[in-house]
């Protein structure tokens, strides 16, 4: 045998993993550090870079009346998003969860809407919410309540899209559902043994239970919803009034349709902070509500 | 968070966990189908409206109060919207890019999650950790320098910029999916095949493939939905509308045929009818997959 076939594995393993390695470099590390560089700079594509150090940041915080308005649009948007469609996920997987005849079917059906290729989404959307011929006004009328412009009002024009968002909840009730499905038998029919109903079984046992997963829907979709873009982009171009300027389609604009990208990269930094910042905060809240079992090694 | 990435593996092979205690009586079970039921109207209104106005002429499209069967059904709006923008080309140019990036996101992921699963090297680990801290990363921090990075070397406009990184591993989460599948595969299998003079490229190739192609297929499906659904990475990389793939042919439609709602409508769903296909056939694969990979997409 030759004398170094841990030798040999080792060399496979690093082979075999180059790729992925020299994708990280290249993909990832190189441009993050080239990122934070350009946002130090001036550079309209066309022209040469011009270090300004971090007046792109103080020009954000004084200067840009769109950067506020972009962050606003974002946060509003995820704080009436995310809640509403980890709610309503929970109740839909609750209700799948139920062993009666049909699940399968009905599992589909909510499923739907979660798959609808999102610029096609966008488009229905825009169809939906037409103030003159749309469904939603038609509905509206019909129970008596009055015309909306949706996305079309300054004033509605983001409930309407967190509306929307709201109706792809299947992703995150499939996620639920699985939490559901992992809670231990034992645990309810101990509760049973003792006498309680179904709300202490949900209050006592679902709940707890449930807290790892809901905590861990709940920063994937806060993350997901701060890098909102398509809807901006394909049904409302930030409007009106930039009243949906959200911050990613804010930051495309800058970089490519004013080709700035000494500012659209300090754009991005911001983005990377803020996000960094929520999650630390929701980690840290995290040990007050989420619950892990004891003797869990996580 | 690892608590639930890991859970769907189990569920995979282990039989069905426990589900609550079966409903007791004929009123609560009611309650359930009252409640299913009143939930899954406003689910699929917005879809019923979706075929409805699809197959509607401009006629009654527009007629107030709204009706829901077409009369006639408008089959012409497929057609129409179908010559009127070359969507046969940016179907073509989408499967074109599907094809690129499925082949390399499955090659370069796997045989990186066969080596970190399944093989023995200095700082593997370590390497891994790094690897894996990309997924924090925001896509909007390395957006700007990778694109002025294809720009210098004169490949914006092509393909390679959409397809090319996939080859690299960039979809690091789909590493740490095979090899979590991986590290589930007896090492006896690897070890007998080592004493048969196997080289790892071949245990990787005859043993952990063949077994793992349900981690497979869940990789496969949720990279071809990345791809059926980019629309920014076509917006930046793709100029001439020759070039479009669907997502941005529709968005150009959307621009320029404003009122023709049918048409629309009819665009929309052709675009949507592959996806309802494979979630048809690979239903499966979908729901582990989300279970797996939370709201990635």
């Amino acid at each position: 045998m030759a004398s170094s076939p841990m030798k040999q594995e080792a060399r496979w393993g690093v082979l075999l993993a180059l790729p992925a390695i020299i994708g990280f470099v290249a993909f990832t590390f190189l441009p993050m550090i080239a990122s934070a560089v350009i946002s130090l700079t001036d550079w309209t594509i066309g022209a040469a870079p011009k270090f300004v150090g971090f007046a792109n940041y103080t020009r954000m915080f004084t200067a840009d009346d769109s950067f506020f308005k972009s962050l606003w649009a974002t946060l509003y948007y995820t704080l009436g998003a995310v809640p509403l469609l980890l709610i309503v996920a929970f109740a839909v997987a609750l209700l799948l969860n139920q062993p009666v005849r049909g699940q399968g079917v009905f599992r589909v059906i909510y499923y739907l809407p979660a798959i609808v290729p999102i610029v096609a989404n966008s488009m229905l959307w825009i169809w939906l919410f037409n103030p003159d011929f749309g469904l939603l006004n038609t509905l509206t009328e019909k129970a008596g309540l009055p015309r909306s412009q949706w996305i079309f009002d300054e004033s509605t024009a983001i409930p309407s899209l967190i509306l929307m968002s709201v109706w792809g909840f299947g992703n995150v009730a499939v996620i639920f559902l699985a939490g559901l499905q992992g809670v231990p038998r034992q645990l309810y029919e101990a509760i049973a043994v003792d006498g309680g109903g179904a709300w202490r079984k949900f209050r006592h046992i679902t709940l707890p239970m449930m807290t790892p997963t809901i905590f861990y829907s709940l920063v994937t979709s806060v993350i997901g919803a701060l890098q909102v873009f398509v809807q901006a982009a394909v049904m409302t171009e930030g409007g009106p009034n930039d009243s949906t300027l959200f911050y990613i389609y804010y930051l495309y604009r800058t970089a490519f349709t004013n080709n700035e990208m000494g500012y659209a990269s300090a754009l991005a930094w911001v983005l990377f902070l803020v996000i960094m910042a929520v999650t630390v905060v929701l980690f840290r809240n995290s040990s007050r509500w989420v619950y892990y079992e004891a003797g869990s090694t996580r | 968070m690892t608590a639930v990435l890991e859970k769907p593996e189990v569920a995979a092979t282990a039989p069905p966990a426990s589900r609550p205690l079966a409903p007791r009586g004929v009123g609560k079970k009611l309650l359930v189908y009252l409640l299913l039921i009143a939930g899954a109207i406003p689910t699929l209104l917005p879809l019923v409206w979706l075929v409805r106005s699809a197959l509607m002429d401009s006629g009654q499209i527009f007629v107030s109060p709204p009706q829901w069967i077409p009369k006639p059904f408008a089959w012409d709006n497929f057609s129409g919207a179908l010559t009127q923008v070359p969507f046969a080309r940016y179907f073509l140019n989408t499967l074109i890019i599907e094809a690129g990036v499925l082949v390399g996101t499955v090659l370069s992921c796997s045989l990186a999650a066969f080596s970190f699963a399944r093989l023995r090297w200095k700082h593997k680990n370590l390497v891994f950790g790094i690897l894996m801290s990309g997924v924090m990363l925001p896509y909007a921090v390395t957006l700007i320098p990778t694109f002025l990075f294809w720009q210098k070397l004169g490949l914006v406009n092509t393909y390679v910029p959409l397809i090319l990184p996939h080859w690299f591993g960039t979809g690091v989460f789909n590493i740490f999916l095979l090899r979590q599948f991986f590290l589930s595969i007896p090492y006896e299998l690897d070890e007998s095949a080592y004493i048969d003079g196997a080289t790892p490229l071949q245990v990787y190739w005859r043993i952990i493939l063949p077994l793992s192609k349900p981690a497979l297929a869940v990789v496969s499906v949720f990279t071809f939905l990345g791809v059926w659904n980019d629309y920014l990475g076509p917006l930046i990389y793709l100029n001439d509308s020759d070039k479009y793939t669907l997502a941005m042919g529709l968005a150009s439609f959307q621009g320029t045929y404003t009122a023709q709602w049918g048409y629309l409508m009819a665009a929309a769903a052709v675009v949507l009818l592959p996806i309802v296909l494979l979630f048809a056939f690979a239903q499966k694969y979908f729901v582990e997959g989300i279970a797996l990979t939370g709201l990635k997409g």
